[in-house]
Order: C-alpha cells, then sequence, then structure tokens
C-alpha cells in the first residue's frame, strides 16, 4: 500500500533532481514531457482504466490551450486566471463531447471521437483570422508571468511543470485507489455485471470523460503558456494518437505508465531524427509492435510477472 | 432562375462522389465483412496515385495507353501490400476490433513515411489521358471528368455482379453473416479476409488512377478521402453496399455545392458534425437496417 506512494514520491524527487541538476537542453525536454505526461494520464484515467478509447483529445487540449492563449491575447486575462481557464474548457468540452460520444460504445465510440475532434480541428482553421490557423501564434515573453514568477525562465519552468505534474499524478493515485476508481476498473471489465450491482455506466463514464478532458485542458494552457506557442497542430488527429501511443507504450491502467511512454517516445523520436528524417515511420512501427507483441506495456508486463502492487 | 454555376458546382459534386463512393465501396466492404476499422484506407489511395505516377512517368507510350496500365497495375500493387499487411498484422490480432485500428494508424504512418522517403514531399502531377472539353453555352468541362463518373459507375456495377453473381462474392456474403458458419462448411476464411482486404485496397487503388489526373500525387492526399470515406460508410450504414453509393451521392453533391457558395471548410465541418450525430443517435446510418 504505502510502497506505491513511496514509489510515486521517489519519482517525482528524481524528476526535481532532474530540473536542477541537468543542462538546459535536457531539463526544457523533461519539462516538455512532464507536461505531455499529464496529457497522457487524462487520457489513461478514460483509456487504460475506464476502458473508453478516444480518439479526439486532442480537441481537448487544444480547447484548453487555446482557451488560455486567446484569454491572454484578446480578453488580457493574466497568466494564472489563463492557466485556470485551460482544464475549465477541456473539461467542459468534455462533458459536451462525452455526453453524445457514450451514448455509443467500443469503435463507434472511437469514430464518434474521431470525428467531433475532427470538426473542432476544422472550426480552429475556420477561425484562422482569430487562431492563425496551422501557423499559430506567439505568447510574448512579458505576458507569461504570474506576479513575479516568470514562466518563461528555464528554472521556473521547470518547476511549474513539475508542480502540475505532481498534482496530477497524486490525484490520478489518489482516484484509481479510491471506490471511483473501482468503478472506473469494473466500467471498463464488465459493464452490465456494474450496471447490475447498481452503478449508472453512463454518468460514471461521463464524469471520467469531464477528468480527464480537464487534465489535457490543463497540459493545453500550461504548455501555451511554458513553450509559448499556441497552434492548431495540437487539435489535429495525429495529437489524439499520440498519449493513446504513450499510454499504450508505458503501460494503459498505470499511473506511471504515462510518464514512462511520454518520456521514452519523446527521446526515441529525437534520437531517431538525428539518424533519419523518418521519424514517424518510428511512430507507426511503436505502435504495431506494441499492439502485435506487447499490448500491456512497459509496466503493464512488469506487474503481470511480479510487481503485482504497482498501482 | 437558372444559374450556370450551381450547374457546374452539381457537375463537379458528381465528380467528387464517383471518386468518393468508389473508395468507401472498398472501406464499407472491409468493414462489412471482417468488421475491421481501416484507418489505413486513405493511405491505400495515396498509394495508388503514387504507383500511377510511377506507371505513367516510366512506362512508354501514350498518356491513354500508360493509364490503362495504371488501371491494371496500381491495384494489384496496393491489393498485394493490404494483403501482406493482412497477413502480417490483422490476422495476428484475431481481427479484434480495438487492436486493429491502433494497428492500421500504425500502418497509415509507415506507409506515409515510405512514400514521403521514396517519393518525396512534393505533389507530381499526372497528364490527363485525353483532353477532350465538352462546352456549354457558359463553359467548358473537361470530358475526362465526365469519363471518370462512367468509370466508376462501370466498377461499381462490377463490384455489384460480383458480389451478388459470383462464387467468390456469395462465400466473402456467407463469412460476413456467420464467420463460424462458413468455416464449417469448410470455407478458408483467412483467404476470404485476405482477399476482401485486398479488394477493398484495390478499390481505393483505383478510385486514385482515375483521380490523379485531376488531383496531384502527394503523400498525404489520403488524409481527407480517408474522412469523407468514414463520413460516407457511416451515414449510408456500415458494411451496406447500396447505402454507400446512396451517401456518396449525397455527400459529394452536397460537397460540391457548398463548398461553391460557401467554403470547403464549411462544408467539411458540417459533414463530419453530421457523421457523428449520425453515429449517435442512428447508428444502422441513414439507409442501413437494424443490425
Amino acid at each position: 500500500m504505502n510502497r506505491a506512494l513511496a514509489l510515486h514520491l521517489i519519482v517525482v524527487a528524481a524528476l526535481a533532481a532532474g530540473i536542477f541538476l541537468l543542462p538546459v537542453y535536457h531539463a526544457t525536454n523533461l519539462a516538455r514531457i512532464m507536461v505531455l505526461a499529464v496529457f497522457a494520464m487524462g487520457y489513461n484515467l478514460a483509456f487504460g482504466y475506464t476502458g473508453l478509447l478516444s480518439l479526439g483529445h486532442a480537441m481537448f487540449f487544444a480547447a484548453g490551450m487555446y482557451a488560455a492563449g486567446l484569454g491572454i491575447t484578446l480578453g488580457g486575462w493574466p497568466a494564472g486566471l489563463a492557466l485556470l481557464a485551460g482544464p475549465l474548457a477541456g473539461g467542459a468540452l468534455a462533458l459536451a463531447a462525452g455526453a453524445l460520444a457514450l451514448r455509443t460504445a467500443g469503435v463507434s465510440f472511437m469514430i464518434v471521437t474521431l470525428m467531433l475532434a475532427q470538426a473542432g480541428y476544422l472550426t480552429i482553421l475556420y477561425y484562422t483570422p482569430i487562431t492563425r490557423g496551422e501557423e499559430g501564434f506567439v505568447l510574448a515573453q512579458g505576458l507569461r508571468r504570474i506576479g513575479a514568477f516568470d514562466l518563461s525562465q528555464d528554472l521556473n519552468r521547470g518547476l511549474f511543470a513539475l508542480g502540475l505534474f505532481t498534482a496530477g499524478l497524486l490525484l490520478s493515485l489518489a482516484l484509481v485507489r479510491a471506490r471511483f476508481g473501482r468503478i472506473m476498473v469494473a466500467m471498463r471489465e464488465n459493464e452490465e455485471r456494474s450496471r447490475m450491482l447498481g452503478y449508472n455506466p453512463f454518468t460514471v463514464k461521463l464524469a471520467v470523460m469531464g477528468i480527464s478532458g480537464a487534465y489535457a485542458g490543463a497540459a493545453g494552457a500550461a504548455y501555451a503558456l511554458l513553450f509559448g506557442s499556441v497552434g492548431a497542430s495540437f487539435g489535429a488527429i495525429a495529437f489524439s494518437i499520440l498519449p493513446l501511443l504513450w499510454v499504450l507504450l508505458g503501460g494503459a491502467g498505470t499511473t506511471l505508465g504515462p510518464l514512462l511512454g511520454a518520456g521514452l517516445m519523446f527521446y526515441l523520436t529525437d534520437i531517431a531524427s538525428s539518424y533519419t528524417s523518418a521519424h514517424q515511420f518510428v511512430v507507426g512501427a511503436a505502435l504495431l509492435v506494441l499492439v502485435l507483441f506487447a499490448p500491456r506495456g512497459i509496466l503493464g508486463a512488469l506487474r503481470e510477472r511480479g510487481l503485482k502492487w504497482l498501482p | 432562375m437558372f444559374d450556370p454555376y450551381f450547374l457546374l458546382a452539381l457537375l463537379e459534386g458528381t465528380v467528387t462522389a464517383a471518386i468518393l463512393a468508389l473508395t468507401a465501396v472498398g472501406l464499407s466492404l472491409v468493414f462489412g465483412v471482417m468488421r475491421v476499422v481501416n484507418v489505413a484506407h486513405g493511405e491505400f489511395l495515396m498509394l495508388g496515385a503514387v504507383v500511377a505516377w510511377y506507371v505513367a512517368t516510366f512506362v512508354p507510350g501514350p498518356p491513354l495507353m500508360t493509364w490503362a496500365a495504371a488501371l491494371v497495375i496500381a491495384p494489384l500493387v496496393v491489393g498485394g501490400v493490404a494483403a501482406l499487411a493482412d497477413r502480417l498484422v490483422l490476422r495476428r490480432l484475431n481481427y479484434e476490433a480495438e487492436g486493429t485500428i491502433v494497428a492500421t494508424i500504425g500502418l497509415m504512418y509507415i506507409l506515409q513515411q515510405a512514400v514521403l522517403t521514396g517519393f518525396g514531399p512534393g505533389a507530381r502531377a499526372v497528364e490527363p489521358p485525353f483532353d477532350w472539353m465538352i462546352d456549354t453555352p457558359w463553359f467548358g468541362y473537361s470530358g475526362y471528368k465526365l469519363a471518370v463518373v462512367g468509370l466508376a459507375a462501370l466498377v461499381l456495377g462490377a463490384v455489384w455482379l460480383f458480389m451478388t453473381r459470383s462464387r467468390a462474392g456469395l462465400v466473402m456474403r456467407a463469412t460476413q453473416i456467420d464467420r463460424d458458419m462458413a468455416r464449417a462448411f469448410g470455407i478458408n476464411v483467412d483467404r476470404v479476409y485476405a482477399l476482401v482486404f485486398a479488394l477493398g485496397a484495390g478499390l481505393a487503388a483505383l478510385a486514385a488512377v482515375l483521380l490523379v489526373p485531376v488531383q496531384q500525387a502527394h503523400y498525404l492526399m489520403g488524409h481527407d478521402p480517408m474522412l469523407m470515406a468514414f463520413t460516407v460508410v457511416i451515414i449510408g450504414g456500415l458494411g451496406s453496399v447500396r447505402g454507400t453509393l446512396i451517401a456518396a451521392l449525397l455527400i459529394g453533391l452536397s460537397d460540391g455545392v457548398i463548398s461553391f457558395y460557401w467554403s470547403p471548410l464549411l462544408a467539411k465541418i458540417l459533414a463530419t458534425l453530421f457523421v457523428a450525430l449520425v453515429l449517435v443517435f442512428r447508428p444502422q446510418g441513414l439507409f442501413g437496417e437494424r443490425a
């Protein structure tokens, strides 16, 4: 029981050490990975724990990103408020999309989420005069500070990403260990039986979609504020598939899998792109290999081979 | 009040519908028989266009001849790739729904990258096999585009005959209705699946050969047709070929008209939203029968 919590705290401590000790290039990568891992953790709550294979999470990430970015540039909001708007926008949009998509299941659910996200992406392009479309826009450095805390500084960026990541990680750990987490897994394993036991699958799944979307939106807003760029490509289909890949690689239904998957994939594409420009090939091959030979991912495989306590 | 541009929009819509119908029938066939949602279907179309470009460039002869050669070669090559993918990947996943979606996404990236590396990032044009113009009182219209519509109709008719009148079609339909019973009757279901997957991909490649003189070959060109084909297949009812044809006509024409008078983006937004709503509120499609 406490072994698990200790492991999570060790991981957080190691990440903190990384931010202070690593050279700037890798520390920035680490900050990026942690923000993307928050996105992946949200995805994991829906896909890994509740069995909702969504192909539209980029829409929630982009919602958070644009809520924060446009809030600052058009609304003149302070950075703190923009960061709060992220999870709210992502969560609200996920609730709306979920209310529609959850009336279907399985393959239809995947396609409905895919189509809704595609409509969202096209909508961003349609309003190119405001959103700057595919090209995107840059948030000026002066706008990216909370009080005196300048988010564009290397160390501050790492610390903020770490804080967001830690909050997300501990929240998801608490969530999956709570009663509600058990119900989520019950929905994944046998929806009919859990319905018979008196749970309403629709409300449970809708709540999970909302939480998952809030994670994605928070990650999107943080990405905009920390790295200063907002663009439509974060709402494209490819960006819905990446969290699926990260979660599959790290281990679906494990709390640390999203971080592991996002980090490994980040450095895998980074290393591959220094040898060849064919980094899409790496993504495609990783998906194929995972689904063929290791459907449980790294941590899932470890959990099967003895580390049963891994949450 | 007759607006000649409305006629032009309708003509363009009909051409879109013809290409779309070919692409979507392949997707629908694969889903109907194998229950596989093939996300890489658009890449098969793209691959067909690339093969057509290579044939047009490296096979000597007048454009009409090379184009006719591409009509034969591209579906064969692409069908072969698809059969290989079926054997190496899909069969090993036992055609399980979620696994095959993830796998075909992987396949999509690999095919795109392969073409990007081998063929390059540029768009390349293929000369139309003939360039007659058909004159109307208001505008001239490409005769080739009308030929595309005719050819697509011919191919679709052939597919329909194949599915309803031939023994292979009968076996495919039997497998679609009950895989285990088909196997009990001694049908080699594995071979049927490989054949269906190849046939679906071949139809996409055929659509590509028709399309490529109008729109250039490019490694990302499969993206939009894939989404459009999904739209059509879902609105027509997953697995229903007749519904697919009606939906292709509907979507093609409305796409032509909306893009003409408003914006192509708006047409796409409306179509994708419409699909999502159809799947939610009428999962059997507008023309399909309840499963």
